[in-house]
């Protein structure tokens, strides 16, 4: 088994109260079967949408780091036989449902 | 009911009724606005962290951090609550006060406030009830309109003005004012009692959305039990009368989803837990002086509700408890019921009789069940071809799938000589 950061990306805001319940529940479903079928290897955080970036030259500027629709909201750390697995398993996530993308990258091993 | 499944729902209801307290009823807008905020924040941070132990706490905490920032950002360039906003001013008073507001004992007066607000004489009925669906049960425009089975857009444009009406009102309802609140409590039971009736009868025949109906009404009206003015002994009837009929909600569709009368419902399915609660809110509104139509009927349901099977049930008590309701709420369905309790008593023929003295009957023509009522009694006396048009009228009036299977069925029941009518 290898490592893998499923890196969450953009997302839209719940349109009624139901419409955040579900979301919620399908957010809590999904990591929930992550776990159980053994690939969930940590939870991982929530990003706050802002920060600065430090450019080469080391100077500072306020965000984006990439178009604001597209910024990276969350991570979490799991595990999956290869690459292909990884981006399989990443299909299930409800952020496809808001129009919101994952990237997929391995964890280097050495 | 599970809490879970509403959570949102409800919050979204608490925080607004909070929120409007502190910025201003006429920034109704941007207190929903804060807890769409305070929902994505949630959205963000419960699938890594979990969901927190005390999830209400935990928005109505990120609701308030929010409206600390709102108020902080705005103060200059809006007005708030007129009787809070001088608080605003200075960072000495502001966190306190908001903390005030926020405090558990005073989020239910904010939600009875809320309900009272809704239900403001200029708004008609329908208005006050698509207005309380929406604000403080947290249903969305979408969900509405599936309620009422109406479109979105003109669902949206009720909603829309009726807050427009709440925003200009400058003031949310006043419940210490003991006189307006006695004035302004039976518009606030008659849209509880609208509010179930379309989760009970309605027209949507989305039966989730409809069971969902029926426990916001219940919810609402147990708020008014808790409040010293509002817990009059009308309230503990209509309470009543609700328990006693959802108790019934279970066996109102059969396992193919196909709609049961009472004289046809499996009683055993009926929610006892429900009825002994209504048997026990009616002796609790037995006080006092007041008759109101809840309380007789709660009364008549309680009558269905401890029957064990429509041979057994007595009849010719719920027939003078329409008596009574004819007298103080006369409406030509009441007359209706009463005339059917009539044919239980003595005949169909005397039920028949009843329904042509209807005096304005011409009002129920688009009533379905005015003439499915007509078709039972008719084929009850043996006349199939009689009973078989009215079923076909009620068939052109269905409002909802189940309704018209259940009159499908009736009209081919009709045709085969009613052989499987036995009542």
């Amino acid at each position: 088994m290898s490592e893998y950061v499923f890196l969450y990306r953009g997302s839209e805001r719940p349109t009624s109260p139901q419409d955040a319940q579900q979301i919620m529940q399908k957010w809590m479903n999904w990591m929930k079967e992550l776990s159980e079928k053994g690939h969930m290897k940590d939870r991982g955080q929530p990003l706050e949408p802002i920060g600065k970036v430090v450019g080469r030259n080391k100077t500072v500027t306020d965000g984006p780091f990439a178009e604001v629709k597209d910024v990276v909201g969350g991570y979490t750390l799991i595990e999956a036989r290869d690459l292909d697995e990884a981006a399989e398993l990443s299909k299930g996530c409800p952020v496809f449902e808001r129009n919101g993308f994952v990237e997929v990258r391995p964890v280097m091993k050495f | 009911m599970d809490h879970v499944d509403s959570l949102f729902r409800h919050e979204s209801g608490r925080i607004v009724a909070v929120l409007t307290r502190i910025f201003g009823v006429h920034n109704l807008a941007l207190a929903e606005d804060v807890v769409q905020d305070a929902f994505c924040h949630a959205l963000e941070v419960w699938p890594f962290r979990g969901m927190p132990d005390n999830p209400s706490a935990w928005l109505m905490a990120t609701a308030k951090n929010r409206a600390i920032d709102v108020l902080r950002r705005e103060r200059t360039a809006r007005t708030f609550a007129p009787e809070l906003g001088r608080f605003f001013d200075s960072e000495w008073t502001l966190v306190p006060t908001v903390e005030q507001q926020f405090a558990p004992h005073t989020i239910k007066d904010d939600l009875l406030r809320m309900m009272f607000s809704c239900c403001h004489p200029r708004l008609k009925e329908e208005a006050q009830v698509a207005l309380m669906l929406n604000i403080l049960c947290g249903f969305s425009v979408r969900e509405v309109a599936g309620a009422f089975v109406a479109s979105h857009a003109a669902i949206e444009k009720r909603i829309g003005r009726a807050k427009q009406v709440l925003a200009r009102s400058q003031r949310l309802f006043d419940l210490t004012n003991a006189k307006e609140l006695d004035a302004r409590l039976p518009a606030v039971h008659r849209a509880i009692y609208l509010l179930f009736n379309e989760g009970y009868h309605g027209a949507s025949d989305e039966s989730p959305v409809r069971a969902e109906l029926c426990g916001e009404a219940m919810r609402l009206c147990a708020l008014l039990r808790e409040h010293p003015q509002a817990a009059t002994p009308a309230s503990f009837a209509l309470s009543a009368l609700l328990c006693l009929h959802a108790a019934r909600l279970p066996a109102r569709l059969d396992e193919k989803g196909d709609l049961q009368t009472l004289f046809d419902q499996d009683r055993a399915q009926w929610d006892h837990g429900l009825v002994a609660e209504g048997q026990h809110l009616l002796e609790q509104a037995a006080t006092g002086s007041e008759l109101t139509e809840f309380h007789v009927e709660a009364a008549i349901a309680w009558v269905h509700a401890t029957a064990r099977c429509t041979e057994e049930t007595n009849w010719k008590a719920i027939v003078s408890l329409y008596d009574q309701l004819m007298a103080i709420r006369p409406s030509p369905v009441v007359a209706l019921n009463r005339a059917i309790a009539v044919a239980q008593r003595d005949g169909p023929e005397h039920g028949l009789a009843e329904i042509r003295q209807i005096a304005d009957r011409d009002r129920l023509a688009a009533y379905p069940f005015y003439e499915a009522a007509q078709g039972e009694l008719e084929l009850r006396c043996g006349h199939h071809h009689s009973a078989r048009e009215h079923f076909q009228t009620a068939l052109t009036l269905a409002r909802n799938p189940s309704e018209r299977r259940f009159f499908e069925q009736r009209v081919s029941e009709c045709g085969n000589g009613g052989a499987s009518i036995k009542r």
